[in-house]
């Protein structure tokens, strides 16, 4: 479905459709683009502005690119993963005003204005790692690592939310995140230390 | 996903100024169910307007016993309200429970109601307390509003402003949650009022449906055991890979019986 961003573009951005762009005879592949294009839409490009990491994004999109693409194909923030692409799994969980959410089930323009932070955005400035990454660290709360991102920027908007986690809470919290390899034990542990890491630290 | 347009109108003059503009148009709330559906090329409309950005839309308020919460609202900030809580914990209770946390960050109230899954736990709450549905154009009763499988009352050009829940004597939720998809197999919430009791079932049938053999049944006796022979009739329930309407039809009565458990403890 991102492919397809290529094929729209020089369509869209002219605001006409591809034959009376390029005025030559189309035959083959091209052709069949071109007739393509003719009966879809044509669709315009709209503008988007948002923070992503603190820093300001300001370009032109498809309507149709998914928050999750801008940030790994367009910034190529690629921490944010990509796992079910269905909304079940939970690795490309993001911050979005603060709050967790499965950034493959969202439109980019759903950001529009918003404060975005993936994982890459959350260790200190000066270097070293968030305290609930330090506690994945530690309590070794992940094998292969693909939900890791997702996890770690799930269990950081729980803490927010739920200072005083129990265990249950920890479990159902992260009823968002599937983690194929570690059986959560240790995933439940780490958030655990890390909420208290965190709790220590503002 | 097909190409498409996207608006995000600042005010529901323009919201549905644009509606109108474009019948084939789709609304977009959360987008929980509408960009999966999108992304499985289930959904083709030219153009989506994003209700996003208009502020009148959302939030929660309460007055002379009825709890309005706004059709933008999320599922978590329904969760989190001491309004809610204070009002209808069960609703508060209801809303926790819908998908998972990331999914209640984003998804809103009036976006369940116009989509009406079958398996939504919204539809249940809005019929078991006998709600009011309102539109830009006008009220719509609970008992009117679904319809059938993703069928509602909504007409074109129609958009949901807030839902007004009337404060129950006491009511309970119950569900038999599909542990992937986290939408109920079956639940039954249940109402006690002044007026009477209301059961509305979600999950088991082609929409939010009440029933009324257990609110008779109920409205003499509010305890589990009163309606504990009652089985609904399989034929009308869904069957899929997940319960066939035989095993729903035992759930609807045993998620009833949770839920008045749970409404008799508040």
């Amino acid at each position: 479905m991102a492919s397809s961003r290529s094929t729209h573009t020089p369509a869209s951005a002219g605001g006409t459709t591809l034959p009376s762009r390029s005025g030559r005879s189309t035959g083959g592949e091209a052709g069949d683009a071109a007739r393509a294009a003719a009966q879809a839409p044509v669709m315009a490009c709209s503008h988007l502005s948002l923070n992503v990491n603190g820093m300001p994004v300001s370009t032109e999109i498809e309507p149709r690119l998914l928050l999750v693409q801008l940030l790994r194909e367009r910034l190529h923030l690629t921490g944010t993963h990509v796992g079910c692409d269905t909304g079940q799994c939970g690795a490309c969980t993001v911050h979005m005003n603060g709050r967790a959410v499965k950034s493959c089930t969202l439109l980019a323009l759903q950001a529009q204005g918003a404060e975005v932070t993936t994982i890459e955005g959350i260790a200190p400035a000066g270097g070293g790692l968030h305290p609930m990454q330090a506690a994945f660290h530690e309590h070794h709360g992940l094998q292969c690592g693909f939900c890791t991102p997702g996890m770690v920027m799930n269990a950081i908007d729980l803490v927010r939310t739920q200072p005083n986690l129990t265990e249950a809470d920890v479990r159902s919290g992260l009823d968002g995140n599937l983690c194929r390899c570690t059986g959560y034990h240790n995933i439940v542990k780490a958030v655990l230390a890390g909420a208290g890491a965190m709790k220590g630290q503002s | 996903m097909y190409a498409f347009d996207y608006a995000r109108p600042e005010s529901l003059k323009e919201a549905a100024s644009a509606l109108r503009r474009n019948a084939d148009a789709r609304l977009l709330a959360g987008g929980q169910s509408l960009v999966p559906a999108l992304r499985l090329r289930l959904s083709r409309p030219p153009l989506l307007i994003d209700l996003a950005a208009i502020g009148e839309l959302s939030g929660i308020r309460v007055e002379n016993n009825v709890i309005s919460i706004g059709a933008m609202t999320r599922h978590a900030d329904v969760a989190a309200s001491r309004e809610v809580q204070r009002t209808i914990p069960a609703l508060g209770r209801l809303a926790a429970g819908i998908g998972d946390r990331q999914v209640r960050n984003q998804g809103t109230l009036g976006g369940s109601l116009a989509n009406a899954d079958p398996g939504a736990d919204y539809p249940a709450a809005v019929l078991g307390l006998g709600a009011t549905v309102v539109t830009n154009k006008r009220a719509i009763a609970a008992d009117k509003f679904f319809l059938g499988l993703f069928e509602t009352a909504l007409k074109p050009g129609e958009i949901i402003l807030r839902v007004d829940f009337p404060q129950p004597l006491r009511a309970g939720y119950a569900k038999f949650r599909q542990p992937a998809s986290r939408f109920a197999l079956a639940g039954a919430f249940v109402c006690d009022t002044t007026s009477g009791v209301r059961v509305a079932v979600t999950g088991a049938g082609p929409c939010a449906f009440r029933a009324k053999r257990m609110e008779k049944l109920l409205a003499k006796d509010f305890t589990p055991k009163a309606i504990e022979k009652i089985l609904l009739p399989a034929d009308d329930l869904n069957s899929d890979l997940h319960a066939a309407a035989d095993y729903r039809a035992h759930l609807i009565t045993v998620m009833a019986q949770r839920a008045v458990a749970q409404a008799a403890t508040v």
